[in-house]
């Protein structure tokens, strides 16, 4: 609840609860948003936390701290911690803010639905830790110690913490979905009289792709999920052989919503790029039109091509050839967005504060993964970088770089509307230049790792591995205590600060920014007229 | 060590175009190799004509991603000192292509990309899939890989020889009371012996979880799915010892089943097998004779510390709940066989023999031989403070299966 100060304390004519009644029943989109970026902050040093555990057992080879059983507990959390309770309600804490704002809607058109969506967060969160707490009191073994992927069989031999993860995974897609139903909503009812929909802030634009993909996708999941469960608890045999089942089955249903999933992490992250690119570069956003077709395309594409996942678990030359092509004709979109970020900038008046720093450095190190991802996507060379520390560096740098620096973009970005208080720009800065150099510390040496031959989700490797392990335990504790500056620099900017203007940022463009800083607690009661 | 791949002689001519594009791409990951030892850029050295292919379509997407990724960030960075406010640049206004020139230096690096996508890249990578895909033809020889929990079973079925690989690191290397050998992590006690300059069918399958094969060396990683069968192929040009290991998360012991190829020359490789059939007539034979406890006991606990003691622990204290204690378990310390000489339904005999589905616990029938059977289950039964007192013949095992 650090951003509670966005809330004036005078609101008497709405006889509203207070203290945490009023966090509870709220159903007031800032409010929402708070809660759900504040939520997505904790767990954001939740799961860092796990896997700094992870890098400190890496740091030299041999059984240092941890049993291999704990190991793979930690890294499955880890990424489900990561993926669902830290980047994806990040992302809908800027929706739940930032859409009425920016379309000149009074509050979400759900509003009730807004509420119980985030409030099913915290339980699904315990739902996923508490086994490593009562593993302590001697209950069950553990967490989950599959992956993040539940692969069936080895999820079906799995203990208690299976069945925790897959209920914490229901409860997280239910709120997921109503999440998305609230915006397709406020999207298509709600926007100003005379915005059309392309005339619809590109932020949006990703986010309405990034909520058809996961009403398109979750269910999907939720009933993978589900047959495993009946195939542990109630003698079904989906995913067993002997019963005619298929493990392989699992992994088609499993990544069918898994590919798509990495698209909804990052849709709304370069729906916000436009934004900030304009805003420091002071030129209007290139080719608006162009982005969106892009959008549209990549949602699309991003449902065809989910069997490059597991090349290696054998298939069909023609379905080989197939999911190899339509993964490379990802790229084609992206470098549509590519083109159009940097033309944006282009003979434009650049300004380097901290949120274009991340753009920046966002827009860099997505391309690295960008390209890894284009030849990861040959089936002959994936068979040597599967399942290797090639792929870890890969999606690190797509979901770190890309999505969890996105984040941090737009958190500077609109943290001075939100808060009405400016960040201190130094440690902004020094944030930046902290992570940026410590992430590529961390995971250029993994690419070297998975090149030379060292498989993923190992707790102990062979000696010739050693020294870029080393390196990239350094590289993630300085990573992971930067981050201690981000949250420093957030709470103390709730505290106070220089009071900022409507319009933040000199280049600063659209209806958000007409606004008082911080917006009051009901904004656009009176819809702007768009000309 | 740095390893710079070599290639055979045949395709060396081809080579020699791309060696300066190859040297300057290495060049800076030279720099700190030479310092220092265990720094490792590319690929292991290849040594299937698999392997071969991969590391060069590898080398050329490198260079391909590498060449976009200076260019485009080259033009971005040129913009952001040019285009800066403090250096007083004014902003522009379009937003979009403007005339027929601006369009058409719009579109072509998508034209360029395209190309790159399924021209430039394209081709080699089909042309590699179906090289890779191709087991059906001309095998000289199959080789069955059976991944279990964990270790590796490898059969040649032609020759009727069989047998398991697990890991030969002592647990006090792992636990750092011991200095680590060389081999660390990528040593079994018994490799698999392929045969050099030989097509070899490998056919992959799993009694429990999914495994997957994976020599680096060789270009070739493939699932091993539990009531499955899928294969791939090997031809090893050179003679040497190859290390891999399991590249799916199979449970607790995933970082410790590697994969050990030895490759001979095949004169050797037949000498060898000749040596496993006599061996493996050896064991069956003895399975008709009648063996001591003290014998049945040696024999238990050689293979108790190789098949078992991952789980049930050297000290039969199991790790509970996922792998309960042997010592002082009920099923360990129940009758041994039924009144008629009959396996009694989730008596010690049972487990051992058909395992327990839904868990790691494997059926052993299928993997062990008689005479081991018998020995791990007397063993169990007398010792870890069990005293049963009673033993088990390899005979009667045989009788039971």
């Amino acid at each position: 609840m650090s951003l509670a100060t966005t809330h004036p304390a005078a609101h008497p004519e709405h006889h509203e609860p207070t203290g945490l009644l009023r966090w509870l029943t709220t159903t007031n989109h800032k409010d929402i948003g708070t809660m759900y970026l504040t939520f997505s902050l904790i767990m954001f040093f939740v799961g860092g936390l796990m896997i700094l555990a992870v890098r400190a057992e890496l740091f030299q080879p041999g059984l240092q701290l941890m049993k291999p059983e704990f190991f793979n507990q930690l890294i499955g959390v880890h990424a489900l911690v990561m993926i669902f309770a830290a980047l994806m309600p990040a992302a809908t804490g800027f929706a739940n803010w930032m859409i009425p704002l920016m379309i000149g809607a009074p509050d979400m058109a759900l509003p009730r639905l807004n509420n119980w969506g985030f409030w099913l967060l915290p339980p699904a969160a315990i739902l996923l830790t508490l086994p490593f707490s009562l593993a302590l009191f001697g209950i069950g073994d553990g967490a989950l110690a599959t992956g993040w992927t539940f692969y069936a069989p080895l999820s079906v031999q799995g203990g208690m913490g299976v069945d925790f993860a897959i209920l914490a995974v229901h409860i997280l897609g239910i709120s997921s979905i109503m999440g998305s139903i609230n915006i397709i909503v406020t999207i298509f009812n709600m926007r100003a009289p005379g915005m059309t929909m392309m005339k619809l802030p590109l932020f949006c634009w990703g986010w309405l792709i990034t909520a058809f993909l996961l009403i398109a996708t979750l269910p999907v999941l939720a009933g993978a999920v589900t047959m495993l469960l009946t195939d542990r608890h109630f003698g079904t045999h989906f995913f067993d052989a002997a019963g005619g089942g298929d493990p392989i089955l699992f992994q088609h249903l499993f990544w069918f919503f898994g590919h798509p999933e990495v698209y909804i992490l990052l849709l709304p992250v370069w729906g916000l790029m436009p934004h900030v690119l304009s805003t420091f570069s002071r030129k209007p956003t290139y080719g608006y039109t162009a982005q969106v077709y892009s959008f549209i395309a990549i949602g699309i594409l991003s449902v065809v091509v989910w069997a490059h996942h597991f090349f290696t678990a054998g298939m069909p030359v023609p379905a080989l050839i197939y999911f190899m092509f339509s993964t490379m004709a990802i790229s084609l979109p992206l470098a549509v967005l590519f083109f159009c970020w940097i033309a944006t900038m282009w003979k434009g008046a650049m300004t380097f504060e901290t949120p274009m720093l991340f753009a920046v450095g966002f827009i860099v190190l997505f391309g690295i993964a960008g390209l890894t991802g284009l030849i990861l996507a040959d089936v002959a060379a994936d068979a040597q970088y599967h399942h290797s520390y090639f792929v870890v560096a890969h999606f690190h740098y797509a979901l770190f770089a890309g999505g969890i620096m996105g984040v941090m973009t737009g958190v500077y970005y609109w943290l001075p509307k939100w808060t009405g208080h400016m960040y201190n720009e130094t440690l902004g800065k020094l944030h930046f230049w902290l992570t940026v150099v410590s992430f590529n510390l961390t995971f250029i040496p993994q690419f070297f790792l998975g090149l030379a031959g060292m498989p993923r989700r190992i707790p102990d490797y062979a000696l010739q591995f050693a020294e870029f392990n080393a390196i990239s335990t350094i590289g993630a504790f300085i990573l992971g205590l930067s981050q201690l500056l981000f949250a420093w620099n957030i709470w103390s900017c709730t505290r106070g600060g220089p009071k900022v203007e409507n319009r933040v940022w000199e280049g600063a463009d659209g209806l958000e920014w007409e606004l008082s800083s911080p917006p009051p607690h009901h904004s656009w009661e009176t819809q702007p007229q768009i000309k | 060590m740095v390893i710079v791949p070599q290639d055979s002689s045949a395709s060396r001519r081809r080579w020699r175009l791309t060696l300066l594009r190859r040297a300057a791409r290495l060049a800076p990951a030279l720099l700190p190799a030479s310092a220092s030892a265990g720094y490792s850029f590319n690929f292991p050295e290849p040594v299937t004509p698999i392997a071969r292919e991969t590391l060069h379509i590898h080398n050329e997407f490198m260079l391909i991603i590498t060449t976009l990724f200076v260019v485009v960030f080259a033009i971005m960075i040129y913009s952001m000192i040019r285009h800066r406010k403090s250096s007083g640049h004014q902003p522009s206004k379009f937003s979009g292509p403007t005339g027929a020139l601006q369009w058409f230096w719009a579109l072509i690096p998508f034209a360029i990309l395209l190309f790159i996508d399924f021209v430039l890249m394209g081709i080699p990578a089909v042309q590699a899939i179906i090289n890779m895909e191709d087991t059906k033809t001309k095998a000289d020889l199959v080789l069955k890989v059976t991944g279990m929990q964990w270790k590796w079973q490898y059969e040649y079925p032609d020759a009727g020889v069989k047998f398991i690989s697990t890991l030969a690191t002592p647990r006090d290397q792992i636990a750092n009371a011991e200095t680590k050998g060389e081999h660390y992590l990528l040593e079994v006690d018994k490799p698999v012996v392929l045969p050099v300059g030989k097509k070899v069918r490998v056919l992959l399958t799993s009694i429990d979880v999914i495994h997957t094969w994976w020599v680096p060396q060789f270009g070739v990683k493939r699932d091993a799915i539990p009531g499955f069968l899928r294969e791939t192929w090997v031809l090893i040009e050179k003679p040497g010892i190859y290390r891999g290991q399991c590249a799916e998360l199979c449970g607790k012991d995933h970082g410790f089943m590697p994969v050990v190829v030895h490759a001979v020359p095949e004169p050797e490789y037949l000498a060898w097998l000749e040596a496993q059939k006599a061996e493996a007539k050896a064991a069956a034979g003895g399975a008709d004779r009648t063996w001591s406890r003290d014998e049945l006991m040696a024999q238990g606990k050689a293979v108790y510390e190789k098949v078992c003691a991952a789980c049930h622990q050297p000290d039969g204290k199991g790790l509970p709940p996922a792998f309960p204690a042997l010592a002082g378990s009920k099923i360990v310390n129940g009758p041994l066989l039924d009144m008629n000489g009959k396996v009694i339904t989730d008596s010690h005999v049972d487990r051992v023999m058909h395992g327990k589905a839904g868990t790691a616990m494997q059926a052993f029938s299928t993997s062990l031989s008689d005479v081991e059977l018998a020995g791990i289950i007397t063993y169990e039964r007398n010792s870890f403070g069990n005293q049963m007192g009673d033993m088990i013949q390899p005979a009667q095992i045989k009788a039971l299966r």
